[in-house]
């Protein structure tokens, strides 16, 4: 047995990092994810290049546009309209306490109307159409990509971007303002139920109450700004499920990544937008 | 490296009643050069970072001859299927299919030019969505002036040429490998195609099925005359469907020839290939 096998070995400066190395590292955790995020953004301003070069030029994909329309449109109904619900009635019974409190009771139809068609039915309409549509559309097309579906479309002569991609963003577009619709009304009915619960009020009153201070203005742009909503997750949703890799780990990636960017998008919009809104329809 | 005459006189390829739609795309540098060649691979590069895996490749195809590309995985095999059916860019070198060169075609020449091939995918890469007829239909749909009634009837004759007439309404997954590739096959002979890529047609089936596959790629030839590149591990495979074999190693193609010309051989890669084989 060695005499010198259990004595430690000296610490030395080259156990240090060295400085350029240690350099070299900072700047490259910093470097790396500005990077990675340049990259991201070159790569859908490519892919939305290649989708609107594609989308005036025949054929028009009619079949696949109307499947899109039923798959986003009629299929998120349910869910949209029961969200649309629970918020219509969470705000009635929520805005009731607050409004008693004032002595302000005879608004509650304005303030629940209000704010379901300027901000809570757009924005829960797009968020849930962020969560079932984009994880739909990332999970698909990030399947059909994995497993070369893709690549034989486009192997038979057929334009992916515009078979795939197009269809879904336009479905997107075109139904949001539509679920929006669905889920004011929705809200607005439970808005009353909830409102009559506590005490009774007739329908017309509650409607007639609600809309007396609301022009069409306030109606139509907040609508149709789900216009926007329906772009940004019909693109993001496309684009992550288009650039999946890396098999089912790479799909599951893709559906994720397609609801948590298509979500965060759309809340940066609304902002935005309501901003916009508010300067163009003062 | 040996090679053999790579141009066999071209053979009068019936095109049957099916009128693909052709669009006015056409590319400017279409060259006649090549006449009599179904596809020529010259001098072709590709890499994927700091891996090369195509390293000026050479090959030519002649119209109506089949050549089995053979080598280690990685090798580029696929590669090269993609690279000539226009999913990838090569770094340098050109593709020629019927004397139109396509490396620098755009989306609608590209196309013109994929409607004369048929891709047979590794996987099959059926359309999971659509059922085996609408499969097949695909292609029918998108690029002929069929009515409904002939494309069904066209349909049912492919299905039937790969012994699968009965599974029209199946799904791609109540299928097994073995038939997904036969259902592949028939999806690629959909517009008669001129020209048939194969990645890897018998890879993962048994002896039987493969058999069965290589006897319906041989029939096909009889029948139709169509130029195929069939990408293959399967030595055997090769022998049976393929007037000529390329051993690609390294990026490059080691030797070319016949099955025997390549069993002759004393290259220490393909003896170490056909030993390991046999």
């Amino acid at each position: 047995m060695s005499f010198h096998a259990n004595i430690p070995r000296r610490w030395s400066t080259d156990d240090l990092p060295q400085p350029s190395v240690a350099i070299r590292s900072a700047a490259a955790s910093i470097w790396n994810p500005i990077n990675g995020l340049l990259e991201w953004f070159g790569e859908l301003g490519m892919f939305i290049w290649q989708v609107l070069r594609s989308t005036f030029r025949r054929p028009f994909e009619g079949l696949e546009l109307i499947r899109q329309l039923d798959e986003v449109g009629s299929k998120s109904l349910p869910m949209v309209a029961m969200a649309g619900a629970a918020i219509g009635a969470v705000l009635a019974l929520e805005s009731r306490h607050s409004l008693v409190q004032f002595g302000a009771k005879s608004l509650l139809p304005a303030a629940v109307i209000f704010s379901i068609i300027h901000e809570t039915g757009p924005v829960i309409t797009g968020l849930v159409v962020c969560g079932r549509v984009g994880a739909g559309i990332g999970a698909e097309l990030g399947s059909m990509k994995v497993t070369e579906q893709i690549d034989a479309i486009e192997a038979s002569g057929v334009n992916p971007y515009k078979l795939l991609a197009f269809t879904r963003i336009l479905a997107c577009i075109v139904m949001l303002p539509l679920l929006t619709l669905a889920a004011d009304f929705c809200g607005i009915i439970t808005g009353w139920i909830a409102n009559t619960a506590a005490e009774p009020i007739a329908f017309y009153k509650f409607i007639h109450a609600g809309f007396a201070g609301t022009g069409f203005s306030d109606f139509l742009a907040p609508t149709f700004r789900t216009m926007v909503f329906g772009l940004i997750i019909g693109v993001i949703a496309c684009f992550q499920g288009m650039r999946s890799q890396g098999g089912t780990e790479g799909v599951g990636r893709s559906a994720t990544s397609a609801v948590v960017l298509s979500s965060l998008f759309v809340m940066l919009a609304d902002v935005i937008l309501v901003k916009l809104i508010l300067v163009f329809f003062p | 490296m040996i090679r053999t005459d790579p141009a066999v006189p071209p053979p009068q390829t019936k095109r049957s009643e099916i009128r693909v739609k052709q669009s006015s795309a056409r590319p400017d540098n279409a060259q006649q050069s090549g006449a009599g060649l179904a596809m020529q691979v010259q001098g072709l590069h590709k890499s994927y970072g700091e891996q090369k895996v195509l390293n000026g490749l050479d090959l030519t195809v002649g119209s109506g001859q089949t050549v089995a590309v053979l080598g280690r995985s990685g090798t580029g095999k696929s590669v090269l299927l993609r690279l000539i059916v226009g999913l990838q860019k090569p770094d340098a070198g050109t593709i020629q299919i019927q004397g139109q060169e396509i490396t620098n075609a755009n989306l609608e020449e590209m196309n013109e030019i994929r409607k004369k091939m048929g891709f047979l995918f590794q996987h099959a890469a059926l359309y999971d969505s659509l059922t085996v007829e609408e499969n097949i239909a695909f292609p029918l749909r998108r690029h002929t002036e069929m009515t409904a009634a002939q494309r069904s009837e066209r349909v049912k004759d492919l299905l039937a040429s790969v012994g699968m007439e009965a599974d029209l309404n199946k799904m791609p997954s109540d299928i097994s490998g073995g038939m997904q590739k036969r259902v592949g096959l028939a999806r690629a002979l959909a517009l008669e195609p001129d020209i048939l890529l194969l990645d890897e047609p018998t890879a993962g089936l048994d002896p039987i099925t493969s058999g069965e596959i290589d006897e319906l790629i041989l029939k096909l030839q009889e029948e139709r005359e169509v130029a195929s590149i069939v990408v293959t591990h399967d030595l055997h495979s090769a022998k049976t469907i393929a007037d000529r074999i390329v051993l690609l190693h390294e990026g490059n193609a080691v030797i070319e020839g016949t099955y025997e010309e390549l069993e002759k051989s004393t290259d220490e890669f393909v003896v170490e290939f056909f030993k390991r084989d046999s």
